[in-house]
């Protein structure tokens, strides 16, 4: 290929002396766009159900458009304030603020604008709910400002503006401030105050807690996928039920069900004082806590565990253990030098598996993981369904698909992604 | 906002084939249940008899009524025509512009000796966008057989605090809101004065010092069905709940479990119509409205679940339970002699405050 | 005893999985020290299992396997010190050719230098010096089935047990790689248990050979004697090609019988290898190549039609009908002396007494 440089002789042209890749492009583009054709359809599907709504997503976590849109005036008036003065801002700003209300009482936008406000100064709220007060009783020839504190003096809390003004802009850091402890003040960005730090450790427990379960479901997984390779297929197609059978029915039967097992007055308890081994008193507490949360979330995560070990399991050809053995290997030589390191790809696939679908779980440790057994989804689920944070639990979400990002990169780093298998 | 939100067209896209139903159904959303049931009896049966060409579509999602409306509102296809929530999400919805506006005047029936709504439900008005239904309250059932307490009963809400004389798990609700307010009125704090403190740093770190006494004793319930279950395992022996579980469990159920109805913390519930409605569902939904909250209707849920009407005229028309035979009246939350103490949502504080708090309580939790 | 002469000896032995059928009846065989041989039989013969209770990997259900003289039923396979080469080489996937090689050394505790020397010395051996540092997957199935060969000696055992080695590969390597065998089998003189289905494996490689069917070894014996002298129906039918003329006997005269052919009549003489008593109905068998064509001074004489002739180079194949039988063959060598046939063309047949044997007849 090296004396076909341009000045010699130029590209290789076919039959019909047009360039043999132009001509080959053709002939294999009709080719290309059918294949393309085929995969349009999951390509729309996954674009519209997946990639947008995560891009959606990534978008609200610092997405901040009401305040500049339904404040403008106000925003730009405010450019001049010295939010350090200690001083509410001077009749300019209150005047563009005058005007800006009216247009968003008019389109009564004014308190979808005030709770938005109130995630990060509480208060606020009720500020922009109660503004017909103030706003109503506006002379509009005499200056704004000292009406406007007269009606409701919090108007003249320099807290408040300091507030509008450090999310004028149409993005904002202050939900993924938020999602790491930290505030930004007009002092600068700093971690809040001890008693209100939440999110690193519920990060880090979900962390720590999705370990464990993972770790567990290797443990309790692998000798059941082992013996439902090895064993006759008949045989192996019972057990498989059993295994599956956790998958038909619903996650919050399968966790009710572990909250009989495993409460004071619960079924293991019971059993255990009946048997004399638990003194009455000394009840065990194996649920609202961690216990109960890994316990119930290795059973319901455990199938996928298996799943993964199982199909890798079935492809390692027994002849591998009966060749270790007969150069002279004994069993446990046998199956830690040659069948487990063959099976590695399994445990892969299934602990990425189970600890990725661990760490966004909130049904199940809700219902058994009291206050130290609950993770950082649970905070996600709150701020979706009941504060309506939606951007608070976006940032909260990004940093949980970072993390997964960062997990498998780690994980590809240390094992390698291409030994993961799933049969 | 431009609706390019695709998150909630996403959530919305399940509904598409819920709208494309026929145009006489209208779909009502209530908390299920047995509470479902109430309303079922008393307001939906008789609606649907007197136009039979309209069928009501029950939907059990008022838990999650305030995101999947907002999720609605930015997918730009509202599919709810009725949606019953607590009056804390009605002001949250009528923040948002998600709920309508109501006019007690033209849109409520006034009562039967002609006294115009808005007198008949009072101070019940939170917001207007809320038509208030029932009055229920938050408040503590504890088990009549605990050896431990030594014949002793809890006879006040301080004695949940109390773990000495009351040994024993308490199920409390995992949030701060009627737990904070209990904490500081067994703290010594006057009951007229537990907002101005709680509106200071230090009043909410008062309320959580004194619920970390009994920190080891608490189970936290998420769902109103945890404590009664629990009481009747005996899991815990005192919890909080709302009062209509309670009464099933002692009077359906016939478990030893009693009452406390100290310091109990009332609550509404009532309807709201989602902004943007077309306006012939508009029409149809303020003419259910219309028929749902009269004094004859609000009284008849009473005789299936044991929460309060809202309406004034209903309470003299509450008769007895229709299954059970019993009189309703001294399981009302309202009772006189079950509200001597008593404290109402502070929904104005707790809009503006929720979120910080919440914040702040959970941040303890994890502790 | 004669522990210096065997290395293996199967004494009784039976194998049943379920309890209901004999998979393997009543199994005799004394192996030779040095020697290489074969169990031949089609699949489910019951050959494959004699080598894995011979491994270690199934238990004998009656009877004992003696290694060097040492009843080894109860011995786990790890401690039997036998090499094992595996039908589809079963080299470990995660190491490389040298960590393959050197696993059996590591686990006898080698010194990392001796292994090294070892495993240098046995890729050398097969041939595959550069390799070591290979994957597997890397490497074509003849070097895979090299490394295996490798693999399975490089511990020096005294015995090695092959199953099918040859199977996964293609006609020319498969050839090329049973000379290798043997050849590394004649330079190193352990003992070979090799186990195939291809009879031209078998015959190519081994010392004696020990015809499976039916969980019985039909015929044990060195591979001229299997092809010349089969002992029954089965053997002259399994080991090469071979013409089959039915008939009955009717006089018995020493080792030879008189025997009169179906349909045609005429009365041919056998050597009386399994044939029963006078009148009893027997199996001829004749090898093709001992069939001589248009001559007239053979033991035996018959007539035989023409039906086909397929031209081979070397010799020309011949089918032919002779009494019943359309599928006689010969083999006619394709030299001068020979006259060109042509098909439908009648002509004599005949061959030696010596040449035919008279054997049991095959139930099909």
């Amino acid at each position: 290929m090296s004396t076909m440089t341009d000045n010699q002789s130029g590209p290789m042209l076919a039959a019909d002396g047009t360039p043999l890749k132009v001509s080959l492009a053709r002939a294999l583009r009709r080719q290309k766009i059918r294949a393309f054709l085929l995969i349009v359809p999951l390509l729309a599907f996954i674009l519209i159900s997946f990639i947008a709504p995560i891009g959606d997503m990534l978008f609200r976590s610092v997405e901040n458009g009401i305040v500049p849109e339904t404040m403008p005036r106000t925003v730009v008036a405010l450019e001049d304030w010295d939010e350090t003065s200690g001083e509410a801002p001077s009749e300019a700003v209150f005047a563009a603020f005058y005007e800006d209300m009216k247009v968003a009482m008019e389109e009564k936008t004014h308190t979808k604008l005030g709770s938005r406000l109130n995630y990060d100064t509480a208060g606020i709220a009720s500020l922009f709910r109660k503004l017909r007060k103030p706003m109503g009783n506006i002379d509009e020839t005499q200056p704004i400002k000292p009406q406007f504190i007269d009606a409701e003096e919090d108007w003249g809390d320099p807290e408040v503006w300091q507030t509008i003004k450090r999310l004028s802009g149409y993005y904002t850091s202050s939900y993924f401030l938020s999602a790491v402890d930290m505030e930004s003040t007009h002092d600068g960005i700093q971690m809040k105050d001890d008693f209100e730090r939440i999110y690193l450790t519920l990060l880090w427990r979900t962390m720590v807690l999705s370990v464990a379960i993972t770790v567990s479901c290797i443990l309790l997984g692998y000798p059941i996928a082992f013996l439902l390779a090895n064993l006759p297929l008949r045989t192996s197609n019972i057990l498989m039920i059993l295994v599956l059978l956790p998958f038909w029915t619903s996650l919050l039967v399968r966790t009710s069900s572990w909250i009989v097992l495993l409460q004071q007055e619960g079924v293991i308890n019971d059993t255990l004082v009946s048997l004399g081994i638990l003194d009455d008193q000394g009840r065990l507490e194996l649920m609202y806590n961690q216990v109960g949360t890994i316990v119930a979330m290795t059973h319901i995560l455990l199938p996928f565990m298996i799943l993964p070990l199982y199909s890798v399991m079935k492809t390692i050809s027994p002849s591998y253990v009966r060749a270790a053995k007969s150069l002279g290997a004994n069993d446990w030589t046998a199956f830690w030098k040659v069948y487990f390191p063959n099976s590695v790809p399994g445990i892969g696939a299934g602990a990425v598996l189970v600890f990725i679908l661990a760490i966004g779980y909130y049904i199940t440790p809700e219902l058994v993981g009291g206050t130290s057994g609950i993770f950082i989804s649970n905070r996600i689920a709150y701020h979706i369904s009941s504060s309506l944070n939606w951007g608070l639990a976006a940032a909260l979400g990004v940093m949980l698909l970072a993390l997964i990002l960062v997990f498998y990169w780690l994980y590809d780093r240390i094992v390698g992604i291409d030994n993961v298998k799933l049969g | 906002m431009k609706s390019m939100h695709t998150l909630a067209t996403a959530a919305a896209a399940t509904m598409l084939v819920a709208s494309a139903a026929q145009a006489d159904e209208m779909t009502i959303v209530s908390w299920g249940g047995a509470y479902s049931a109430s309303q079922q009896k008393a307001y939906h049966d008789p609606y649907m008899a007197n136009n039979p060409g309209v069928t009501i579509v029950n939907d059990e999602s008022s838990a999650e009524a305030v995101a999947k409306l907002r999720a609605m509102d930015e997918a730009g296809n509202v599919t709810w025509d009725v949606v019953d929530v607590v009056a804390s999400d009605a002001i949250r919805l009528c923040d948002e512009g998600l709920a309508m506006e109501i006019d007690p005047a033209t849109h409520l029936a006034p009562a039967p000796d002609g006294t115009p709504a808005a007198e008949d439900f009072g101070d019940l008005l939170v917001s207007e966008c809320f038509i208030p239904q029932i009055v229920y309250s938050t408040t503590f059932g504890y088990r009549t057989d605990v050896a431990e307490w030594g014949g002793k009963s809890p006879s006040t809400v301080c004695d949940v605090f109390d773990t000495a004389t009351f040994p024993g798990k308490r199920s409390l609700e995992k949030r701060p809101i009627n737990n904070v307010e209990w904490a500081l009125l067994c703290d010594g704090v006057a009951p007229e004065d537990v907002y101005d403190v709680l509106g200071t740093d230090e009043g909410v770190a008062q309320a959580l010092a004194k619920l970390d006494t009994i920190r080891d004793d608490i189970i936290w319930w998420s769902a109103g069905a945890e404590t009664p279950q629990r009481l009747a395992d005996g899991e815990a022996v005192i919890g909080s709940t709302y009062n209509g579980r309670l009464f099933s469990v002692i009077e359906e159920q016939k478990q030893p479990v009693a009452m406390l109805w100290d310091w109990q913390v009332f609550d509404l519930d009532g309807w709201i119509i989602p902004a943007g409605l077309s306006d012939e569902r508009k029409a149809r939904a303020l003419d259910y409205i219309y028929f749902a909250t009269d004094t004859q209707r609000l009284a008849d849920q009473a005789k299936y679940i044991s929460y309060g009407p809202a309406r004034k005229s209903s309470a003299p028309l509450v008769g007895k339970h229709a299954d059970l035979g019993i009189e309703m009246a001294p399981h009302m939350p309202t009772d006189p002699n079950n509200a001597k103490t008593t404290l109402l949502y502070n929904y104005e504080f707790w809009a503006d405050n929720r979120d910080d708090i919440d914040a702040k309580f959970q941040a303890w939790l994890v502790q | 005893m004669e522990r210096d002469d065997y290395i293996v000896r199967f004494e009784n032995v039976q194998k049943s999985y379920d309890g209901e059928i004999l998979v393997v009846k009543n199994f005799n065989i004394d192996i030779e020290r040095g020697e290489f041989l074969t169990m031949l039989g089609p699949s489910g013969s019951g050959k494959t299992t004699c080598l894995m209770m011979l491994a270690g990997f199934e238990p004998a259900t009656h009877g004992e396997i003696y290694l060097n003289g040492q009843p080894i039923n109860n011995v786990p396979p790890h401690k039997r010190g036998i090499g094992m080469v595996f039908q589809n080489y079963a080299l470990f996937p995660h190491m490389t050719v040298a960590e393959n090689l050197a696993f059996p050394l590591k686990v006898r505790g080698l010194s990392r230098a001796d292994c090294d020397a070892k495993v240098k010395r046995a890729l050398e051996m097969v041939r595959l010096p550069q390799m070591g540092g290979r994957r597997p997957a890397q490497l074509s199935g003849g070097q895979q089935q090299r490394v295996a060969v490798a693999r399975a000696l490089v511990f020096e055992p005294e015995l090695v047990l092959m199953d099918e080695p040859l199977g996964a590969l293609d006609k020319n390597l498969r050839e090329e790689m049973q000379f290798e065998i043997k050849h590394i089998h004649e330079t190193l003189g352990v003992s070979v248990v090799y186990v195939t289905h291809d009879q031209s494996e078998a015959l190519t490689m081994s010392n004696r050979i020990a015809v499976f069917d039916d969980g019985i070894v039909q015929q044990l014996a060195a591979p001229e004697v299997l092809y010349e002298q089969p002992e029954n129906a089965f053997v002259a039918s399994f080991i090469g090609e071979n013409n089959r003329l039915m008939g009955t006997v009717t006089a018995l005269n020493g080792s030879t019988a008189q025997v009169k052919l179906d349909g045609g009549g005429e009365t041919v003489g056998a050597l009386a290898i399994k044939c029963g008593g006078v009148g009893e109905r027997t199996q001829l068998s004749i090898r093709p190549e001992r069939v001589v064509i248009g001559q007239d001074d053979a033991d035996n004489k018959l007539s035989g039609k023409v039906v086909e002739l397929i031209y081979l180079g070397d010799h020309i194949r011949c089918r032919m009908q002779v009494g019943t039988s359309e599928e006689f063959v010969v083999k006619v060598p394709n030299s001068h002396a020979h006259a060109a046939l042509k098909v439908g063309e009648v002509t004599p047949i005949g061959w030696a007494t010596d040449d035919c044997r008279a054997l049991d007849v095959l139930e099909a």
